[in-house]
């Protein structure tokens, strides 16, 4: 007696109506619609990949180098500096076509591959890239997480409250806002001479009024709806009214200016880097990476006259721009997926 | 209209002050001080140093020093209130040694930004020697963005949905989220090493006679004015092209087209003109983008600015003009946004400025 049978015997098959079959259908939330309509938006979930890509990479950059290279982000090597890319004879080597290239720079550098070349002290690009992607990534992120705090709760006291206090934060808010921010971080950096934390602090701390600026609109907003009203006239107080209405309500606005602010402060911190006012060398980020090679610019290989330090300007610079683009386009993505309201104007 | 310009103007001078408040403290509430750069000084005794500090008003709190700052009234109490007036015999002693100048300044109400410490001269007198170049920069940018950016956005809003209009909405995503620097390096690196057409930084050929050479001065603008209208670029042409796609579809538009109009005289005639108001809007943001994009770009090109000045004496730690520079980028932002909202009124009637 098989397992089949007896199943066979004690269901009978299942035959259902097509109705029966609708109201089983599961019910679409507003998060589940937002997703199925993100699913179709394949420039969104490429940009998500490569973040999700990139975070994973340097993250695990220790392993990474360790395997593919050999060697530390610090470790120089001077007699090998400006090496060229490895990458392109490797595969014309793997590939038969020149196979004097690649054994060649390998003996010049000491049996180490440098996928992507070495800087002027004869370290190794590709995993400087990896660690200073670590640095530069993170200190974004963080930074936007506490200027997401920061501008939601302020944002959100000014919207509710309004009269006074509103006028008191705004004014304060448009005042900072006049200052163009570079300047003051060029003032505060230039003072600090910022470790990785410090800097993240204060990124965090300059860079919320714009998010407290769409909260305390999106607040007048839902303020005026009629379920607040409700809420009041069930007798809830101001600080549930607020954190379990306003905010949640707000959630979609919160989520596309953070993705956009990310990538803001990713260039925000390269640009600090990169007039040697961030994070100082040793530490490597894709900014004073850049720094560094600019110098480098006018630099030709006496032999053949080619440009030398070429390759330390195209990589960090590349991959500064991708990482802003994928964060800004995830915003726009998201913007669209989370309000309904813009799904027919498309 | 007058009467809100006025009132513009007066609402600016809290905010100035706030401005100053807040850059002051942040600045002069660090660790270490301004007078640090004397260090090596091999003039600079400790004992004049001590004397300096106190002369400079740095053994004070923050707050006295910064209404002396602003107001030049000296709050100092104490016996020291009259050992350390102009005409002291220290304050001669310390000049002579040139580490201070004994012109204690009026106060920034009065416009007197200070001394810079670096050259001895007023702040004042530095920042206007580069204003300048960093207003022809700053000005040939915006009216660059302002060209590019327009059209590329009317056109790709009238041909929406083409291959034109596909690469021109990529592109200014693109020019959002590419570093002003590393474009400007890129370009150095094509234009000026590769290709040798245009000078690689400064703003005229360096020469003995130093004469005005407008052919000179175009070269040099070209690559430096470019990277910093990018972002603008991105900015108009995204919303000249929404702006434009909404106009297109209201009735006067249909009207135009029923009566027989061809579509250059429709789009660029009637529907232009009301794409523009929300440009206006755009102008404030945009001169605040070309006025922090200023720093990057005149660093990256050796342009003779204020952005690059401000760097500089952040390096030297030249407090008083960094805090000068500040002060008048900020005012600038500030004109930059009246103005974008005086034109708004002027551009759009039923706007009421009152």
């Amino acid at each position: 007696m098989s397992v089949t049978q007896v199943s066979g015997d004690r269901i009978p098959p299942a035959v259902e109506s097509a109705e029966a079959v609708q109201l089983r259908r599961k019910p679409q939330t507003y998060w589940s619609m937002a997703l199925s309509s993100l699913r179709h938006d394949k420039l969104t979930l490429t940009a998500m990949a490569y973040i999700l890509l990139m975070v994973i990479v340097t993250a695990s950059a220790g392993p990474i180098s360790r395997t593919l290279v050999g060697v530390g982000p610090n470790d120089t090597n001077p007699e090998n500096a400006f090496q060229q890319s490895y990458l392109g004879p490797y595969i014309q080597w793997r590939l038969g076509t020149d196979p004097m290239t690649a054994p060649l720079m390998l003996g010049r550098s000491g049996g180490v591959p440098h996928w992507l070349g070495t800087d002027q002290l004869g370290r190794d690009q590709f995993v400087r890239l990896l660690y200073g992607g670590r640095v530069s990534l993170s200190v974004a992120i963080v930074a936007a997480t506490i200027s997401l705090l920061l501008g939601v709760t302020v944002g959100t006291i000014a919207g509710y409250f309004g009269g006074v206090v509103d006028d008191v934060i705004m004014w304060f808010i448009n005042t900072v806002v006049s200052i163009p921010t570079i300047y003051l971080l060029i003032i505060v950096a230039a003072i600090y001479s910022p470790s990785p934390l410090v800097l993240t602090l204060f990124l965090g701390f300059l860079g919320w009024f714009g998010t407290a600026r769409f909260m305390r609109g999106n607040v007048f907003r839902v303020k005026a709806l009629d379920y607040t009203l409700a809420a009041r006239a069930l007798g809830a107080r101001n600080r549930r009214i607020m954190w379990s209405h306003i905010v949640p309500n707000s959630i979609p606005v919160i989520v596309v200016v953070t993705a956009i602010d990310v990538g803001v402060l990713i260039l925000t911190e390269s640009v600090l880097s990169f007039l040697g006012l961030g994070i100082q060398p040793p530490t490597a980020t894709w900014g004073n990476m850049l720094n560094r090679a600019r110098n480098f610019l006018f630099l030709v290989d006496p032999v053949t006259g080619k440009p030398q330090a070429i390759h330390l300007l195209i990589w960090p610079g590349l991959l500064i721009t991708l990482t802003v683009l994928a964060f800004y386009l995830i915003g726009d993505g998201l913007r669209d997926a989370l309000d309904p309201t813009l799904k027919n104007k498309k | 209209m007058t009467r809100y310009i006025f009132r513009r103007l007066l609402q600016a001078i809290p905010t100035l002050v706030g401005i100053s408040i807040i850059s002051f403290f942040l600045a002069y509430s660090a660790p270490g001080d301004p007078i640090s750069m004397y260090n090596f000084d091999p003039k600079a005794t400790p004992e004049a140093l001590e004397m300096l500090r106190r002369q400079i008003g740095l053994d004070q709190p923050v707050p006295i020093q910064y209404v002396r700052w602003m107001t030049g009234v000296s709050l100092r109490r104490g016996d020291h209130a009259a050992e350390f007036q102009t005409d002291d015999t220290r304050c001669r002693y310390l000049a002579s040694l040139d580490l201070t100048t004994c012109d204690s300044g009026k106060g920034v109400i009065r416009g007197d930004l200070g001394m810079s410490l670096q050259t001895k001269q007023p702040v004042w007198d530095r920042l206007v020697e580069r204003m300048p170049a960093t207003l022809e920069l700053g000005v040939t940018s915006l009216l660059l963005a302002l060209v590019i950016g327009v059209p590329l956005g009317v056109l790709s809003a009238v041909y929406r949905g083409s291959i034109f209009d596909n690469i021109v909405r990529f592109l200014s995503v693109v020019g959002q989220a590419v570093p002003n620097f590393w474009m400007g390096i890129m370009l150095i690196f094509v234009f000026g090493v590769i290709l040798g057409w245009l000078p690689t930084g400064g703003r005229q050929t360096v020469s003995l006679t130093q004469e005005f050479d407008l052919a000179d001065r175009i070269r040099h603008i070209i690559l430096p004015a470019t990277v910093l209208a990018l972002g603008g670029i991105a900015i108009f042409s995204r919303v000249m092209r929404t702006e434009t796609l909404e106009v297109i579809n209201t009735d006067y538009i249909r009207t135009a087209r029923a009566k027989g109009l061809g579509y250059s005289a429709v789009y660029f005639v009637h529907a232009f003109r009301n794409s523009l108001i929300p440009l206006m809007t755009l102008l404030g943001p945009a001169i605040l983008g070309v006025l922090s994009g200023a720093v990057v770009t005149e660093t990256v090109f050796a342009w003779p600015g204020m952005g690059r000045l401000t760097i500089a004496a952040v390096f030297q730690r030249d407090y008083p003009l960094v805090l000068g520079s500040v002060m008048v980028f900020s005012f600038l932002t500030i004109m930059g946004n009246l103005l974008s909202d005086i034109l708004y009124g002027v551009v759009d009637p039923r706007v009421r400025l009152e």
